[in-house]
């Protein structure tokens, strides 16, 4: 060991020093993680209140009201989105997961890798152009549709992934016990991988619910509570979007409180993937 | 008539499994194709109702100009293509070593338990919402980065007139603070990738440069990284793509100035916040410049995604490009 060369030296130091870079690129990582988490967590738990759940706008004169109007919104408009996406997302994981050797899978494949990275701008524009332009104004059906298109390949890719693990076996036995291929589908294979499907609809939920730039195109937000999606409707997010640049600290405020429900959204679903994935390996 | 029953009982009859079978794989398929139809009708609404603009300023023009005058209804899109490259390479440019540096220590120094933890943070920095990132970047990154900015333009007013008209108007708001939200956003995507594929790499290939006497970032160097490389560039290329079509978040700091030419500090704007910025009150030929912008935005993006796509086909059949 005394006749380490100069040459062996240096090598190990510069071993030393990438590691040191390698955990500081690391930390460069997660401090935006930590630091917009926890801005979100502090700020935001300070400015719900019960008027938050309770009240819809009211000017900041008056008090400021809540989001109420917004949360009704953005349920409503996630759920039909999650009925159009969702549907959507389901057959394409079926056809490319039980019908391996079908003629339209390779289309499809590539088309859910270009839905994928659309930016979700393109999506809302479209629709406008399809939906707001002919009817002649924003509505919550539209809001619905664009955020459907959000969903379909984060649930196509989802329900593919469970799908391909359910064993081959299953499929095979209950063939064998003569039931049709779709009763198979439906009565086995999709119950065995329910708790995956589940996930990937929750995925694409909190990712829906989180988009403001389709809705900005298509609901065009709304500050009074309606249950009537051909209306102009509001959403969390793009609450978020227009607080964001209010003078008034109260509406920045309720931002972070929106952002907040958001954040908390994002959270159960990814842990509940991860959740799903470690119990079914 | 028992034997007759039992055949006309639906479950087991012959027709009713075939007649279910096609209808199923028929509704199935049809669903499909119809995803199929959206995505191409996506980008024939954004072209037909873009080319009235093509037309009118011609694509060479349109794509040139750096006219954005709805008076005079003279549009062009080359400060908003040029901002959007910009920002997003920048962004690129910023995110790549941290990327790469995370991927690396996650997968081959840390412990089981942190590597988890590290792959649950950057899925996390994944699915926040861009709007989140915007609200941030404009209530704590762009005041922060206002003070930096500022103690850099009376230095360099001082000692480096020439870098004044570089750097621009320190306000905060604007290409830099763009810039570093977008290399956040960007992060977790190459980092995913290039850990995946850094996951894949086999063990012989750094045993085998273990027995050569390498220490262990000289295997990484030289063994893993290259061996990596497609799954890195595919990373690197679908960051691309986030940097480009990120709205929220970049409308929200940029500071939207269509004048050219961009300082570094100062404001500037993209493809995506032009046409949010510009909606509001757009018809006729501006609104159709806009969808032309859209159309490019999906011409890039498009490209971007099949490119990365292939990478990474080709990347899981035999471990490298």
């Amino acid at each position: 060991m005394t006749q380490i060369s100069g040459n062996l030296r240096r090598r190990q130091l510069w071993d030393k020093v990438m590691l040191g870079l390698l955990v500081l690129g690391s930390l460069v990582v997660v401090a935006p993680l930590v630091l917009v988490l926890s801005k979100v967590f502090l700020t935001g738990f300070s400015a719900l209140n019960l008027a938050f759940f309770t009240q819809d706008f009211q000017p900041v004169e008056a008090g400021g009201g809540g989001l109420r109007h917004a949360i009704v919104g953005t349920i409503l408009m996630n759920l039909l989105a999650l009925l159009i996406g969702g549907t959507l997302g389901l057959a394409g994981g079926i056809l490319l997961s039980e019908y391996p050797d079908h003629p339209v899978n390779p289309t499809l494949r590539v088309i859910s890798d270009l839905l994928n990275g659309l930016p979700a701008l393109l999506k809302g524009l479209v629709i406008y152009t399809l939906v707001v332009i002919p009817t002649g104004s924003f509505s919550g059906y539209a809001g619905a549709l664009a955020l459907g298109l959000v969903m379909v390949p984060i649930v196509l890719r989802a329900t593919e992934g469970v799908l391909k693990l359910v064993p081959w076996n299953v499929r095979e036995a209950g063939l064998g016990l003569g039931l049709p291929r779709w009763r198979v589908i439906l009565s086995l294979v999709l119950p065995a991988a329910s708790s995956g499907v589940i996930t990937g609809l929750m995925l694409g939920f909190a990712r829906a619910a989180g988009e403001a730039a389709p809705l900005y195109f298509t609901a065009g937000g709304s500050q009074y509570l309606n249950f009537n999606l051909s209306q102009q409707t509001e959403s969390l997010a793009l609450t978020i979007y227009k607080y964001a640049n209010e003078p008034s600290p109260l509406r920045v405020e309720q931002a972070w409180a929106a952002a907040l429900v958001l954040t908390l959204l994002v959270l159960i679903a990814s842990l509940l993937a991860r959740w799903v994935a470690r119990v079914r390996p | 008539m028992a034997t007759v029953r039992t055949q006309s009982r639906p479950s087991t009859s012959p027709l009713y499994r075939a007649f279910g079978d096609r209808l199923f794989a028929g509704l199935v398929l049809l669903l499909c194709l119809l995803i199929i139809g959206i995505v191409l009708l996506i980008g024939w609404q954004l072209g037909w109702n873009g080319a009235r603009a093509f037309e009118v300023f011609g694509i060479v023009g349109f794509l040139s100009s750096t006219a954005w005058n709805p008076v005079t209804d003279v549009y062009g899109a080359w400060p908003f293509i040029l901002g959007t490259l910009i920002t997003s390479l920048l962004a690129l440019a910023l995110a790549f070593f941290p990327a790469l540096a995370v991927a690396i220590f996650a997968t081959e120094y840390a412990p089981r338990w942190l590597g988890n933890v590290l792959s649950y943070a950057l899925e996390l920095l994944a699915s926040l919402p861009s709007v989140i990132y915007g609200l941030w970047g404009l209530s704590v990154l762009v005041p922060a980065l206002r003070g930096v900015q500022q103690s850099l333009f009376l230095w360099a007013s001082d000692h480096a007139q020439w870098l004044l008209p570089v750097l621009g108007n320190p306000i905060g708001i604007g290409l830099s603070a763009a810039v570093m939200v977008l290399a956040v956003m960007v992060i977790p995507y190459t980092a995913s990738l290039a850990k995946d594929s850094i996951a894949l790499v086999p063990a012989v290939q750094r045993e085998a440069a273990y027995g050569l006497g390498a220490t262990k970032w000289e295997v990484i160097r030289m063994a893993v990284v290259p061996y990596a490389r497609g799954g890195i560039l595919a990373g690197v290329i679908l960051g691309l793509t986030r940097a480009l079509g990120e709205t929220m978040a970049v409308v929200l700091v940029i500071g939207n100035n269509k004048n050219l030419p961009f300082t570094l500090f100062g404001p500037a704007t993209t493809i995506p916040s032009a046409i949010v910025n510009e909606f509001g009150e757009a018809q006729g030929l501006q609104l159709s410049s806009l969808l032309a912008l859209g159309f490019i935005l999906f011409l890039i993006s498009g490209v971007l995604n099949l490119l990365a796509a292939w990478i990474v086909k080709r990347m899981s059949v035999d471990g490298r490009l």
